[in-house]
C-alpha cells in the first residue's frame, strides 16, 4: 500500500506517522504538501497530530481551508482510507467527515500520558487485528480531546456502530469515553491516543502496530 | 515621541535610566566616539552593555569553567556549545534563563524563554531533539504563587507542545527566597547530524544581510536591561519589556532553518538568532566575529506596528526572528526558499570592511559606531567579595534530627513539595512527541534515542540551591555530581554541561562571593568528569527588595548512552531482586530536606566531597550497567535512601523488606555519591565482587505494596499505597 500523510503548517506527528508506515508496517509513504491539489496514486491517507496553523482559533479550523482538503473530501467519499490521529481527528470533524467535537479537555489542561483503550468495534478497516473488547495502551497528548456529541448523534453513533475505541478511565471528559470514532461507511477513522506512538516496546508500548496492520489486512481482503 | 538630544542625554543622565553608569557613558562619549551619542546608539551601547549581553561583571569569573574535552567541537561564544558523539553525529545544547520575564507575565516569559533556547539550537543547524527545564518558586500557599506556577508551567507546556518537542526532563523546587524572584531556566538538545556547524558570523564584503521571521513589533524593548536589574515593591512592573511568542512561527522557522543548513549549506555563511537585544547584538556579535563592518537599512525591516524608531526597532525583542549572512549569488534562492514556508526574509543590509555598525533609518544615518565597541570594549569588572557572614557564624553547627516515629517522618518527607511527584505539572507537556522518547520524566534523566543508531542521549537539569547557600564551593560540586549520578544511573556517560547561573546583585559583596565560589565548585567537579562547560547564561541582580535569592547555578548534563540495552530506569523491577546501597551514610543534615522539615530553615556547613570517591562511585555503577547486572538504579538525593526506595517501588507497585545498620534518623541524610541499585539473585556474586568501595546489601524487592524496614532503631512496617498516595497527591491537593 501507498500512505499520503498530509503535511500542514504546524504538523508535528507527520515524521512519527511516516516512520510509523516506513518501519512499523513496513509500506510506501510519503509527506504531502498541504498546498498539493491531488492524492492520484495513494491508497491510504493519514492526517497526522500538530497543531495545524497554530489552532489560534480552533484545533483544526483553518486547515480544512488549505488546498489539499477537496482532495481529502474526495478521497473519504470514494470509500477509501482516512485516519485522522489528534489535530487529524479534529480536522475530520471540522470538515463534517466524521459527526461530533472535540473541545477543551474536562480538567482545562493539556495531558500526556499513556492511557488504557477497549476495542469497542474490531471490524473495521482499523481494528480488525484486534479482539473485540481488548485493552491496549496508548499514549495521549492534547489539550482539547474531549469528545461531544449531542444525543441523537450518540445514537446513531452505538447504533451504526461507529464508535471504535473507548477510553478505560475517562481521562478527559469525552461523552461515553469515545476515544475514537468512524463515519457510518467507516473507511474515515479518527481518534485522539496516537498509535503511531505506539508501534516499538522500548517507546513503551507496541500496541499500536496492529491498528496499521488492520489497514494492510483490510485492503488485502478488498483487493481480493 | 520626540527623541531627546545627545546633549540632553548627558545632560539630565538619562542614560542612566537604561542602566549605563557615569563611567561608562564617559567612556564612550570621551574613549571610543570621541563625541556624544545620540539617542539610538545610546540605547545600543545601554543593552549592549548590559550584564545580560555582555557579562561584564561575570566573565572573569566564568573564564574558570572548564570548556575543553575531546569531543568538544564548539564551546562558549556560540549560541550553543556542540559536542562530538561518533559517526560523524554531534549533540548541541544549552540552557538559557528567563527569570525576569516570568516574574511580570509569566505565560509568555516562560514560553519565550522556551522559544528563546529552541533558536540558539537550530541556528546552529542542529535538529532540536528534546526540551527540559527548571523551576524555582515560592512555596505553594497563597493564590498568587500558585497563578504563577500554573502559568508558567502552561507556558513552557503551550510553546513546547505545540512546536513538537518532547520536554523530557526537569525539576521544580519550592523555596521561600523565590517568592518574588521565580527562576525559570530553560534547555534544549539537538543532533547535528554532520559535525561542520554554521558559525555565526557576517564575513566578506558585500555579503547580504538577510531578516528573517517574525515581523518586528515594540515588546520586549530593553528586555535584556531589564533583565540586568533588581526587583522592588515600587519598580514591578516592568511588562512591556516582555516579549510574546508564537511557536507556530518558530515550528516553520526551525524546520526551515534546519532544511536550508541541510541541503544548501553553500548558501548561508552565518546566522544567529535574534535573542536577547534583539537585532543590535545577532548582527553586531556577527559582524564583530567575523571582524566586518555591517551597514543596515532599518526601512527594509518587516514591522508589525507604525511609526517605530530606529531605537525601538533595534531593540526589540520581538521573537522568532533570525539573522542570516548570504552570499549575493545566492540571496534569490534564500528568499524564495523562505517564502516557501510562508516565512519574511528581507534583506536588510550587507557587510562592509571598515568595521563599523551603521544604520540609516528613513534616509538618515542614525548610528555610526566602531562595531567592536558594542562586543569588545565593554569594561570588565572585578567585584568585591566577601564571605557571607552566615557562613562564619555557623561554620561549627550540626543539626541533628529527631524521629519519634520513623512511619510518620517517612510520610511527611514523601509529602514535602520538593520531594513530592511532579506529575501534576510534566504530565502538562508532551514528552512523547517524535517517537524517540525511551525515558519520560520521573526517572533520573530522561533519555532519547538516537533513531536509526544504537545510541541515546541521557539529560538532566539539577540544581540544589539549599546546599549552595550553605557552602557555595561544596554545592557547586554538588550540583555537577548530582547531574552526573542520574546520568550515570540512567546508563550514561556524562559529556558535557550547560549552565544557568542564577544569582543576586554582584555589586553586594555576598552575592558576588556566592557565585565566585560556587562557579570554582563546579569548574574542579566538571573537571574531575571530564564534563567541560560548554555554553550558559548568567542571570544576575535576582533580588526583590535588596534580598537575594539562594546562590541557584543549575546544571545542564547532558550523556552518551552508547548502546541502548544499557537504558536504566530507578523503579524496582520484579520481587526477589537484591537490593544495595552503594557508597557510605554520615550525619548528613545540613541543608536537608529533613532540616527544613523540622529546623524550618537552613543552618550549619556542609562536609567536603570526596571527588576521588564519587567518580569512583559514578565509574564503578557504569561498569556495573554496562555488563547488564543492573535492573535498576536510583541516585541518592533529597530525602536520602527512605525517599529513594519509596520512589523505587511506585512505578511498578512493589514493596521492599529490607535490614539496615543506618540509624532511623540516617534513612533521611542527604550524604552524596550514594545509589540505590537493584540486582537479579543470580548476579550478586559479580555484582559484590565489581564494587571495589563502601556497599550495604538492604534486602529484598517484594510484590507486595509493603515497606518492611528494620533500622538500627526499631522495626517498622508501613503500608506501601499509602506512602505512594501521599507522594502522588500532595503536590495536587497543594495546587487547588
Amino acid at each position: 500500500m501507498k500512505f499520503a500523510v498530509i503535511n500542514f503548517p504546524g504538523s508535528n506527528c507527520d515524521m512519527d506517522l511516516y516512520y510509523a508506515v516506513r518501519d512499523g508496517i513496513e509500506q510506501q509513504v510519503e509527506l504531502v504538501d498541504y498546498r498539493a491539489q491531488s492524492l492520484e496514486g495513494f491508497d491510504g491517507v493519514l492526517i497526522p497530530g500538530g497543531f495545524s496553523y497554530g489552532d489560534y482559533l480552533r484545533s483544526g479550523a483553518i486547515a480544512v481551508h488549505a488546498p489539499i482538503v477537496k482532495e481529502i473530501i474526495r478521497f473519504a467519499n470514494e470509500g477509501k482510507i482516512v485516519l485522522g490521529i489528534c489535530n487529524g481527528f479534529q480536522i475530520l470533524t471540522e470538515l463534517g467527515l466524521l459527526p461530533g467535537a472535540l473541545i477543551q479537555n474536562g480538567q482545562s489542561r493539556f495531558i500526556c500520558e499513556t492511557v488504557a483503550l477497549r476495542v469497542v468495534n474490531n471490524e473495521t478497516a482499523f481494528t480488525n487485528g484486534y479482539s473485540k473488547n481488548e485493552i491496549i495502551n496508548i499514549p495521549i497528548a492534547h489539550g482539547e480531546g474531549r469528545y461531544y456529541c449531542d444525543d441523537k448523534t450518540l445514537s446513531e453513533l452505538e447504533a451504526n456502530n461507529q464508535i471504535v475505541f473507548k477510553y478505560l478511565e475517562n481521562v478527559n471528559g469525552s461523552v461515553e469515553h469515545i476515544a475514537g470514532v468512524t463515519n457510518k461507511q467507516k473507511n474515515v477513522l479518527g481518534m485522539m491516543p496516537h498509535p503511531e506512538r505506539a508501534i516499538e516496546k522500548i517507546l513503551g508500548s507496541d500496541d499500536g502496530l496492529k491498528l496499521f496492520q488492520s489497514i494492510i489486512n483490510y485492503q488485502v481482503k478488498v483487493n481480493n | 515621541m520626540t527623541e531627546p538630544t545627545a546633549k540632553q542625554i548627558k545632560d539630565e543622565k538619562l542614560y542612566q535610566q537604561w542602566g549605563l553608569t557615569d563611567s561608562e557613558y564617559e567612556l564612550i562619549s570621551t574613549k571610543i566616539l570621541k563625541r556624544l551619542p545620540n539617542y539610538t546608539e545610546t540605547g545600543l551601547y545601554s543593552v549592549m552593555w548590559s550584564e545580560h549581553c555582555s557579562y561584564k561583571n561575570s566573565k572573569k569569573v566564568l573564564r574558570k569553567m572548564p570548556n575543553k574535552s575531546e569531543r568538544v567541537i564548539a564551546g562558549p561564544g556560540e549560541d550553543a556549545g556542540i559536542l562530538d558523539i561518533g559517526d560523524n553525529q554531534a549533540v548541541v545544547f544549552k540552557a538559557e534563563s528567563h527569570n525576569h520575564p516570568s516574574a511580570v507575565e509569566p505565560y509568555q516569559g516562560a514560553a519565550t524563554g522556551v522559544g528563546g533556547i529552541i533558536r540558539d539550537i537550530f541556528s546552529m543547524g542542529a535538529q532540536p531533539i528534546a526540551l527540559l527545564n527548571s523551576l524555582k518558586f515560592g512555596p505553594l500557599k497563597d493564590g498568587q504563587t500558585k497563578h504563577l506556577v500554573n502559568e508558567v508551567v502552561a507556558g513552557i507546556g503551550g510553546y513546547g507542545n505545540c512546536i513538537g518537542l518532547p520536554t523530557v526532563g526537569g525539576e521544580i523546587a519550592f523555596e521561600d527566597c523565590y517568592e518574588h524572584n521565580p527562576l525559570v531556566n530553560a534547555m534544549c538538545v539537538g543532533l547535528l547530524n554532520n559535525t561542520d556547524f554554521k558559525h555565526g558570523t557576517a564575513s566578506g564584503d558585500k555579503n547580504l544581510i538577510v531578516y528573517v521571521g517574525a515581523k518586528t513589533g515594540r515588546d520586549g524593548i530593553h528586555g535584556a536591561t531589564f533583565a540586568s536589574d533588581e526587583f522592588t515593591d515600587k519598580k514591578n512592573k516592568q511588562r512591556s519589556a516582555v516579549q510574546v511568542g508564537n511557536p507556530f512561527i518558530e515550528k516553520l522557522l526551525m524546520d526551515a532553518c534546519v532544511e536550508i543548513i541541510e541541503k544548501h549549506p553553500e548558501w548561508i555563511l552565518g546566522i544567529q538568532d535574534m535573542g536577547a537585544a534583539g537585532l543590535v547584538s545577532s548582527t553586531a556579535e556577527m559582524a564583530s566575529k567575523a571582524g566586518s563592518g555591517l551597514i543596515l537599512n532599518l526601512d527594509k525591516v518587516p514591522q508589525r506596528e507604525t511609526e517605530m524608531n530606529a531605537y525601538e526597532m533595534m531593540l526589540s525583542e520581538s521573537q522568532e526572528r533570525m539573522v542570516l549572512c548570504v552570499k549575493p549569488e545566492f540571496v534569490d534562492n534564500v528568499l524564495e526558499f523562505f517564502k516557501h514556508f510562508e516565512l519574511d526574509a528581507v534583506v536588510i543590509g550587507q557587510v562592509t570592511t571598515d568595521k563599523q555598525y551603521k544604520i540609516y533609518h528613513q534616509y538618515q544615518l542614525v548610528t555610526d559606531i566602531p562595531v567592536d565597541s558594542l562586543t569588545e570594549d565593554v569594561p570588565e569588572y572585578d567585584r568585591e567579595e566577601i564571605q557571607p557572614q552566615r557562613m562564619i557564624e555557623d561554620k561549627d553547627y550540626q543539626f541533628v534530627p529527631d524521629i519519634d516515629s520513623l512511619e510518620e517522618t517517612w510520610n511527611e518527607m514523601l509529602q514535602r513539595p520538593n520531594i513530592a511527584s511532579k506529575k501534576h505539572f510534566y504530565q502538562t507537556y508532551d514528552s512523547q512527541v517524535k517517537a524517540n522518547t525511551l525515558v519520560r520524566p520521573g526517572s533520573d534523566s530522561g533519555v532519547v534515542r538516537i533513531r536509526g543508531t544504537k545510541k541515546a542521549i541521557a539529560m538532566t537539569n539539577d540544581s540544589n540551591s539549599k546546599y549552595v547557600y550553605l557552602n557555595p564551593f561544596v554545592g557547586g560540586q554538588i550540583a555537577v555530581m548530582e547531574a552526573a549520578r542520574n546520568i550515570v544511573a540512567s546508563g550514561g556517560e556524562p559529556i558535557g554541561v550547560t549552565d544557568c547561573l542564577n544569582y543576586g546583585n554582584p555589586e553586594n559583596p555576598e552575592a558576588f562571593w556566592e557565585l565566585d565560589k560556587s562557579v570554582e565548585g563546579i569548574a574542579s567537579a566538571c573537571e574531575k568528569i571530564n564534563t567541560p562547560v560548554i555554553s550558559g547564561n548568567v542571570s544576575l541582580y535576582n533580588e526583590y527588595n535588596d534580598v537575594a535569592i539562594y546562590p541557584s547555578p543549575m546544571v545542564g548534563m547532558v550523556g552518551l548512552i552508547s548502546d541502548i540495552d544499557n537504558v536504566t530506569t530507578n523503579d524496582f523491577k520484579e520481587s526477589e531482586d537484591l537490593i544495595y546501597l552503594v557508597g557510605q551514610t554520615q550525619d548528613d543534615f545540613n541543608g536537608s530536606e529533613l532540616q527544613m522539615a523540622q529546623f524550618g530553615k537552613l543552618k550549619g556547613n556542609l562536609r567536603n566531597l570526596d571527588l576521588d570517591q564519587e567518580k569512583l562511585h559514578q565509574d564503578l555503577i557504569r561498569q556495573a550497567i554496562s555488563q547488564k547486572l543492573i535492573k535498576s538504579c536510583h541516585d541518592l538525593s533529597e530525602g536520602g535512601l527512605a525517599v529513594a526506595l519509596s520512589e523505587s517501588t511506585f512505578e511498578n507497585e512493589l514493596g521492599f523488606e529490607i535490614k539496615t545498620g543506618l540509624s532511623s534518623a540516617q534513612m533521611f541524610s542527604e550524604t552524596q555519591s550514594r545509589f540505590l541499585v537493584t540486582i537479579a539473585p543470580e548476579n550478586k556474586s559479580a555484582f559484590e565482587k565489581l564494587m571495589t568501595t563502601d556497599i550495604e546489601y538492604l534486602g529484598k524487592v517484594i510484590a507486595t505494596p509493603e515497606f518492611k524496614v528494620t533500622t538500627a532503631n526499631e522495626s517498622v512496617e508501613m503500608s506501601g499505597s499509602v506512602a505512594a498516595k501521599n507522594w502522588k497527591e500532595a503536590i495536587t491537593c497543594l495546587m487547588k
